[in-house]
């Protein structure tokens, strides 16, 4: 009765394009993660520092940013997205655009947390001693502070962006052609869910689950201080 | 921005109605899948600490693979995969109760049990072997063990970890959409639909999750004081 035939048949547009968006749709479920976690981390360290930072005016703006974000499902966010970014601009967003802009806002604020549990992981000591040796407050940071803290960050920064890369399936929901929406139009051809969805859920998994082995060899290994 | 703002759309018509069953309807399918949820991690995330390897494999396989899969993908799985092999009478019960409903409460419950299971084992992990080893030598059974003495501990150690995945559970439930349950994202879309009123429709929907979500966590953190075990958290309420 189950018929993985179909997988085969349909290889190249489920992995050419809906995995890694080389197709003739502009989709692609790599072609979206990998920009977004890298723009979502960037903002995240300005988010995170922000959240640190001595002045009232600059730490309360982060943390309502963070705590707004926190407390909204990803689905609303890609909405208020696909809504109001049009209006905004007055012109038409593909919805590549759509889906990279609400993932690197709505990601930002998780990367924002690590990167301040990160910073704060570095003990104080070390603060003291850059600004002993004569180092500016922002050579301490970048000199001192930040290499510590990306090391302490790794492990949850890679379950992050596993989540990302998971989260990504719901661009889908506003018509993205990514790996899911590939296999929703290969089913709607074929009628074949069980054996299609269980192909995606497997694909999914060899990548998170690889992205989840390989940081574990940095929980191992023992931390510089 | 040219917008027309039209803020009466959300108590006009039947907006309210609308809203009140979508979340109402959001907090059934969470509450069921929490329970199951709750049930699927306290049970493999034992079996992932104990001493016999089949039990271990197996458990690990169930959390490793359902977390580690899109929620969305999973919804799709059990809504649109698994009911067209089930035996005709099931799939008749199911298509004449909301299967969608049933699929979505399943499949958020499955991933999210996953997810749980990682939780309760590291408050497992976090109770001290010795407690493990007094209880044997009490002549309690590995199973008596687990039920009387390392499960209530470890639950009451992972009251903050449990709280956050609990929320993150009430918010996926929002995926539930794609598969058509009418929950609280749902009629969100369905006022934006009748009323062409986005920004307000959107503005409800968030509100009222904001509300949940900051009224759980504040609860939950009455909770946490409530049952934590002295001398084994030091956390200032």
């Amino acid at each position: 009765m189950l018929d993985f035939g179909v997988i085969a048949s349909n290889f190249r547009f489920l992995v050419v394009q809906g995995l890694f968006g080389l197709g003739g749709f502009a989709g692609g479920t790599l072609r979206l993660a990998i920009p977004a976690i890298v723009l979502g981390f960037v903002l995240g360290i300005f988010i995170g520092l922000a959240r640190l930072a001595r002045s009232r005016w600059i730490r309360l703006p982060a943390t309502l940013y963070v705590e707004f974000f926190r407390g909204v499902p990803l689905v609303m966010v890609i909405f208020w997205i696909w809504f109001i970014i049009p209006q905004l601009l007055r012109l038409p967003i593909p919805e590549y655009g759509v889906a990279l802009t609400a993932f690197v806002i709505f990601e930002a604020a998780y990367f924002g947390e690590i990167v301040r549990a990160g910073i704060q992981s570095v003990p104080r000591g070390q603060v003291e001693a850059a600004t002993a040796v004569g180092l500016t407050g922002a050579q301490t940071m970048r000199f001192v502070v930040l290499p510590q803290a990306i090391r302490n960050m790794v492990p949850a920064l890679v379950t992050q962006m596993i989540v990302l890369f998971k989260d990504t399936s719901l661009a889908s929901i506003i018509g993205y052609v990514d790996l899911t929406k590939a296999a929703q139009i290969v089913n709607n051809r074929e009628i074949k869910p069980f054996e299609l969805y269980l192909f995606v859920a497997v694909v999914y998994f060899a990548f998170t689950y690889s992205m989840s082995r390989y940081a574990r060899r940095f929980e191992r290994r023992p931390s510089a201080v | 921005m040219n917008y027309q703002f039209k803020w009466s759309v959300l108590w006009s018509g039947q907006s309210g109605s609308w809203l009140l069953q979508g979340l109402l309807t959001t907090l059934e399918i969470s509450l069921l899948a929490w329970v199951l949820a709750v049930a699927l991690g306290i049970v493999s995330g034992a079996m992932r600490t104990m001493p016999w390897k089949p039990l271990r494999a197996l458990a690990t396989f169930y959390v490793e693979f359902f977390r580690n899969v899109p929620l969305l993908v999973w919804m799709f799985f059990w809504y649109f995969g698994v009911p067209p092999l089930l035996p005709g009478g099931a799939r008749e019960w199911l298509f004449n109760h909301g299967a969608e409903f049933w699929a979505g409460m399943f499949a958020l419950g499955v991933y999210h049990g996953a997810r749980m299971s990682e939780v309760i084992r590291a408050g497992i992990l976090a109770i001290p072997r010795t407690q493990f080893e007094a209880a044997v030598a009490m002549g309690l059974t590995t199973f008596q063990v687990y039920r009387l003495v390392i499960v209530p501990i470890a639950l009451r150690l992972i009251v903050p970890p449990a709280t956050s995945e609990s929320l993150n559970l009430l918010k996926n439930s929002s995926v539930a959409l794609t598969i058509s349950v009418a929950e609280l994202t749902f009629q969100t879309r369905q006022i934006e639909t009748y009323t062409a009123k986005a920004i307000e429709a959107l503005t409800a929907g968030t509100v009222i999750y904001l509300v949940l979500c900051v009224g759980i966590a504040a609860i939950m953190a009455r909770v946490e004081r409530r049952f934590a075990i002295p001398g084994l958290i030091a956390r200032g309420g």
